[in-house]
């Protein structure tokens, strides 16, 4: 174990090395670009055995990858805002292939007009490309959820992708701890896929398929992506036995004793959130910290079976939903509560767009407006 | 009192957000001059690139896009097509035209758009920090090539226009560089016919301008301006690689 002092860019390409990648193509676009400029230069240096492929643009980039994996490397791509979205179509045809990618989404707002600081607007708008998201709020975790992204996509056969905060993360140093090579390899053994595309195996990757073909294969991810959830959650019960780190299962729940109002939301802003929920507490109301982690598949059951009866959810959204209330959070709060027949509330804003400033104080502030329309 | 030196009006008051050096400064005044000698400032419509050029809307007096990354020759040619009476260039980095853009730059090249393209080659990726593009030259230093661009796996590196002058749909094609008073004022008369090719309804016009990055490249601006003419200039030749009405 070695204790790092760094970027959260670099946690994630150290991950991306020690996990022991044969295969990386990206495109440039910040805040991801220090991602890899530093795999790059770990494979010239001889420091990391993989192949860097720099190519045109992302939608080459991903296909690149995918192609890479379909004939059994393990693979990497990192990417951000604009970037993803040019991805778009690529994100489905992996996601169809069942291709365990693992890519890193430094999340930025979107363009038009143009900004370079974080919202969530770029990994909230691929939700439904059959990608399994997972949202880490520190260096620690970035470092750890990469790791843990290869061992879950590989045992599900579905891609992962690893988000977070643009510059509030991506930039910011914080101490962690990276992890011996011969553990991880305990955690996670060679790649060894299922199927490969290889003359031995036989078969194509893809086909044109008639309704009756066509229509398993989907199903067949929408289940998969479901139980990829608790495959996570033990993933990383794994993971904390071999490193005694932890992150939180579906989610990171904070001073959740007692609770009545339950302050939602993900990446960093659910990290302020625990200074604003120790403000609440200190004027007396029973506020806890409930980070998600798991953005895709969406914990629905997890979150009713969480909450007490006659909790008030209170969401944050970094994200808006056009035209509607909150953003993405909310609506699948809402949907995943409907069927709960008690007092509970939810009630949700979006804000933090475009890299907006969202201190302790004015998640606090924005939670007690919340708190006055529940009553 | 008599003015002997202006600054051309089709630019703004605004100073530029470009690097002590950076040639793009050049580049903004030549475009500028010409579009006032042309004396079609007020008609003419630029197209923003993705790239330290993003924002140069704050610079030119003219009428300007902003495109997504690459896609400034198909908004030249959505906005070029609506509306033939205006003149419509585009502005783009070698990132923006060679790299992602390059299907753009191709097919709008092949139609024969009446569109004028100032394409500003510093091989690189200036805006996101100077990684590896592909127009960066074997051998060179950059954040994602850090002991050199190695041809073996990372290919080599795109002659914009040697590429385009193949097209039928191309009307003008022709390599210039900023690094000396003498290229600059050559490069001048490839932008002001380049857009007098368009006003004439020739088709697609093309300059492709050499140009520095001393921040990512690590050197001074005079150093750099001597690097580009010593390793650059040999693997892009400056000329005129198409022209018309020469051919003709
Ligand atoms: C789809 C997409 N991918 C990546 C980026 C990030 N990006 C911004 S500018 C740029 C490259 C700019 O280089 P170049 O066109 O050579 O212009 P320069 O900055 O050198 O003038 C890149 C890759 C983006 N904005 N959009
Ligand atoms: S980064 Fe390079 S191209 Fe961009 S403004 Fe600076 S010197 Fe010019």
């Amino acid at each position: 174990m070695t204790k790092v002092f760094d970027s959260g860019n670099v946690a994630c390409a150290l991950a991306v090395k020690d996990v022991g990648v044969d295969f990386v193509a990206a495109y440039p676009i910040t805040p991801q670009t220090s991602v890899v400029e530093k795999i790059a230069s770990y494979i010239a240096e001889g420091e990391m055995d993989a192949k860097y492929l720099p190519v045109e643009s992302e939608h080459s980039a991903l296909s690149a990858v995918a192609a890479a994996s379909a004939v059994g490397a393990r693979v990497f791509t990192a990417t951000s805002s604009q970037g993803l979205l040019y991805m778009h179509e690529i994100l489905h045809y992996a996601a169809g292939g069942r291709l365990p990618i693992v890519m890193a989404n430094v999340n930025r707002a979107i363009n038009m007009p143009w900004c370079l600081y974080v919202d969530h607007q770029d990994a909230v708008s691929q939700r439904d490309t059959g990608w399994i998201q997972l949202f880490a709020a520190s260096n620690q975790e970035i470092y750890d959820s990469v790791i843990l992204a290869y061992k879950v996509a590989e045992e599900v056969q579905i891609p992962v992708m690893v988000n977070y905060d643009g510059f509030l993360v991506s930039h910011s140093s914080m101490p962690f701890e990276t992890l011996e090579q011969d553990k991880i390899r305990e955690f996670l053994p060679a790649l060894n896929p299922p199927w490969r595309l290889h003359p031995q195996w036989g078969g194509t990757f893809g086909n044109v398929t008639p309704s009756e073909e066509y229509v398993p294969y989907r199903y067949a991810l929408t289940e998969d992506i479901k139980k990829a959830g608790d495959v996570i959650v033990r993933c990383s019960k794994e993971y904390e036995r071999l490193t005694g780190r932890w992150h939180g299962g579906h989610f990171e729940t904070y001073r959740p004793e007692g609770a009545e109002y339950f302050l939602f939301s993900m990446g960093s802003m659910g990290k302020e959130m625990e200074i604003a929920v120790d403000l609440l507490r200190e004027q007396g109301i029973a506020a806890a910290g409930l980070r998600l982690r798991i953005f895709s598949p969406f914990p629905e059951e997890e979150l009713a079976a969480l909450l007490p009866t006659g909790a008030k959810l209170l969401v944050f959204d970094r994200n808006l939903v056009y035209g509607s209330a909150g953003g993405a959070l909310l609506q699948l709060a809402k949907a995943a509560l409907f069927n709960r027949r008690d007092s509970l509330q939810v009630i949700g804003i979006s804000l933090g767009l475009g890299g907006e400033d969202l201190p302790a104080s004015v998640l606090v502030a924005k939670a007690r407006e919340m708190m006055e329309v529940c009553k | 009192m008599q003015i002997v030196f202006e600054k051309p009006k089709a630019l703004s008051d605004t100073p530029t957000h470009y690097c002590p050096g950076c040639t793009h400064g050049i580049i903004h005044r030549l475009v500028a001059e010409v579009l006032d000698e042309l004396d079609i400032t007020g008609e003419t419509i630029g197209i923003a690139p993705v790239g330290c050029a993003v924002i140069h809307f704050n610079y030119f007096e003219c009428d300007v896009a902003q495109a997504a990354h690459g896609r400034a020759p198909a908004v030249a040619t959505g906005l070029k097509r609506v509306n033939p009476d205006n003149i419509v260039f585009s502005y783009q980095g070698d990132g923006d035209l060679a790299a992602i853009g390059t299907n753009e730059t191709i097919h709008a090249a092949a139609r024969g758009e009446n569109i004028t393209v100032i394409f500003v080659n510093n091989a690189i990726y200036g805006m996101t920090g100077g990684q590896m593009a592909p127009t960066t030259l074997p051998g060179q230093i950059t954040q994602t090539s850090p002991y050199g661009r190695d041809t073996k796996t990372a290919g080599f590196p795109l002659r914009m226009c040697e590429l385009l002058a193949t097209l039928d749909g191309t009307a003008y094609a022709e390599r210039v560089a900023v690094d000396s008073v003498k290229n600059v004022l050559k490069a001048k008369k490839a932008i002001k016919k380049a857009f007098q090719y368009q006003i004439d309804g020739k088709g697609f016009s093309i300059v492709e301008i050499l140009s520095s990055c001393p921040t990512n490249w690590g050197l001074e601006p005079v150093k750099a301006l001597e690097w580009l003419r010593q390793n650059m200039i040999p693997y892009y030749p400056l000329g005129v690689f198409k022209d018309k009405e020469v051919s003709r």
